[in-house]
């Protein structure tokens, strides 16, 4: 597993796309391993702020693939604002990266 | 003038062989080297027999065609077709056999059942839709050739050993390496030529 | 203020979702959306970015960095170095591919062991894989450069032709060689479009896609791996890591991309 995220802002027009790219297992659940249950471990909430605002809620459950890519858009956002991504998961675990706007 | 042409024959044969001493080629000897073995995937399945030294020629064409025909009769003349005469199974149980792309690799085990591998490259029963192409549409299969006695013995014949009648075919020789039973060939041939198999509805 | 930041927003999962086939060709139309959809994102870039820092870090009983790496463009320069590998270099006297390549300079820098470098250089869902790592990190910084992999010195010479006998050579039980299955055009085995890597066109447009991340294994796989579960499922026995075998198979399928842009790293369902 790699341990880490990426996240990218680039504004073009007046539309600011951001994406995420979020190292997490997003296990199920459901898995077995050698016969034994892979505990459920997966991504709850994940959040996306720009320049200090919250823009972006999401709820995320186990039908979201491991290692998962987000795309967001973003009207308002300005080139050096600061976007923020974090994320908690069921075991209470974050994590968060961030990215300057930039012009794309 | 005829000196030249030998010579230009020679030549030929030296660049495309590449023998090292014996009768091993070079490339033989570096993938043995190379290469070992993992689980039921034996190092010994380098080893080439004469088919397979022939068709690992890059242009083919430049392989003369006497020499394809000699080993494609050699191969016919070592099938075995059932001894009771019969060829026709049970197509139900040769469409789960043809679905099933199993066993043989080194992530296998002696146990794995050995699958057809059927449709990995051909289209057969209408409702799989997922099938290869890199052989030809079995769909209709009977109804196209006609159901008769020789049909049914040329289908099993070129199921257990594809290379009898296409030398350098891309099909696996199933029967002829014992990757398949007589009784699971007979299933093969029901799926293509039984007038009830899906193939022919 | 709130108000005015209006907000669009696509979460894109990447598992593959039920896809109702009414028929052949939509099933490749859907497959098709379905790549498109996974270029969006990929998640190879988590493994360059820990790549990258490895790199970096000072490592081994030599306590240090592969910064000092001559990838075949001079010491440390790793900008476009994939593009032209493997290649021939003067220092081992071996014509090398990245995987190997690496693995002497890890010797040779760091002071690892290269048969212990060798044992497993392959990632597992519970084990993290350096190697690939550092293979994503160096292939993503080859990104939109022409493939030109050097062919001049004999040694590279021989290790294309070697590599185009291995390309064509059968055997195992099913006599297969990897032009079994990829020596014809639009050909594909069950849903699986197999390249041409006898013509260019097929050849560029395979070896510049990998390596790769693979979504159904939620990791990043090199070239060496590429080339290991080739030999898997043509049924031969497996391959030592980074033998000379599959550099000089690597150096066939390399050379007949060249011309091409690189486009890794890539992502494979």
């Amino acid at each position: 597993m790699a341990s880490s995220m990426r996240v990218r802002a680039l504004l073009k027009g007046d539309v600011t796309a951001i994406t995420a790219i979020v190292s997490h297992p997003m296990e199920t659940g459901m898995r077995k391993d050698g016969g034994k249950v892979i505990p459920a471990h997966f991504i709850q909430v994940l959040t996306v702020d720009v320049d200090g605002k919250r823009v972006v809620t999401s709820h995320l459950n186990t039908a979201v693939s491991s290692n998962p890519v987000f795309n967001f858009k973003v009207k308002g956002a300005k080139v050096g604002d600061k976007a923020v991504v974090s994320w908690v998961d069921n075991l209470g675990e974050k994590g968060s990266g961030e990215a300057v706007v930039a012009a794309g | 003038m005829k000196a030249k042409l030998m010579m230009g024959g020679v030549l030929a044969l030296a660049s495309t062989c590449l023998f090292a001493a014996g009768s091993e080629s070079v490339v033989a000897a570096r993938l043995k080297t190379d290469f070992h073995t993992k689980g039921i995937a034996k190092v010994e399945r380098l080893d080439q027999d004469p088919v397979q030294i022939l068709c690992s020629t890059p242009d083919l064409d430049s392989v003369p065609q006497a020499q394809q025909f000699a080993l494609e009769k050699q191969q016919r003349a070592e099938i075995k077709y059932p001894a009771d005469g019969k060829y026709l199974g049970d197509w139900k149980k040769g469409e789960i056999l043809a679905q099933d792309g199993r066993g043989n690799t080194w992530s296998d085990t002696p146990e794995t059942p050995i699958g057809g591998n059927c449709y990995n490259c051909h289209r057969i029963s209408p409702q799989e839709i997922s099938f290869g192409t890199i052989g030809p549409s079995l769909y209709q299969y009977g109804k196209k050739k006609g159901y008769t006695e020789a049909r049914q013995k040329e289908a099993y014949g070129r199921i257990y050993n594809s290379k009898a009648f296409n030398l350098c075919a891309p099909m696996p020789r199933f029967g002829h390496v014992g990757a398949l039973t007589e009784a699971q060939i007979k299933d093969l041939v029901a799926l293509l030529l039984d007038p009830e198999s899906p193939v022919n509805k | 203020m709130k108000g005015r930041l209006l907000i669009s927003a696509a979460v894109v999962s990447l598992g593959m979702a039920g896809m109702a086939w009414s028929q052949g060709n939509s099933a490749t139309a859907e497959i098709e959306k379905y790549r498109e959809m996974l270029g969006d994102g990929n998640p190879a870039e988590l493994f360059e970015m820990d790549g990258e820092a490895l790199w970096a870090t000072a490592r081994g009983p030599k306590n240090a960095s592969l910064q000092k790496c001559d990838l075949g463009l001079g010491a440390g320069v790793v900008k476009g170095a994939y593009a032209q590998m493997p290649r021939y270099f003067a220092d081992s006297d071996k014509v090398e591919d990245l995987e190997s390549r690496l693995m002497t300079c890890m010797v040779k820098l760091q002071g690892f062991d290269r048969a212990e470098l060798s044992k497993k250089p392959f990632g597992t869902a519970n084990y993290k894989s350096d190697m690939e790592a550092l293979v994503a990190y160096v292939v993503g910084q080859s990104r939109g450069m022409p493939m030109a992999v050097p062919t001049a010195h004999p040694k590279e010479k021989a290790a294309f032709e070697l590599g185009k006998q291995i390309f064509f050579y059968r055997a195992g039980p099913y006599d297969f060689s990897c032009a079994t299955c990829h020596a014809m055009t639009d050909a594909r085995i069950r849903m699986q479009d197999l390249p041409d890597l006898t013509s260019p066109a097929g050849s560029q447009r395979a070896y510049t896609s990998w390596p790769a991340y693979r979504v159904s294994q939620s990791l990043f796989r090199s070239f060496q791996w590429r080339l290991n579960d080739c030999f898997r499922q043509q049924r031969f026995p497996e391959p030592t890591y980074a033998s000379e075998s599959t550099i000089a198979l690597t150096s066939y399928l390399a050379t007949m991309a060249n011309g091409a842009t690189y486009q890794g790293p890539g992502i494979k369902r």
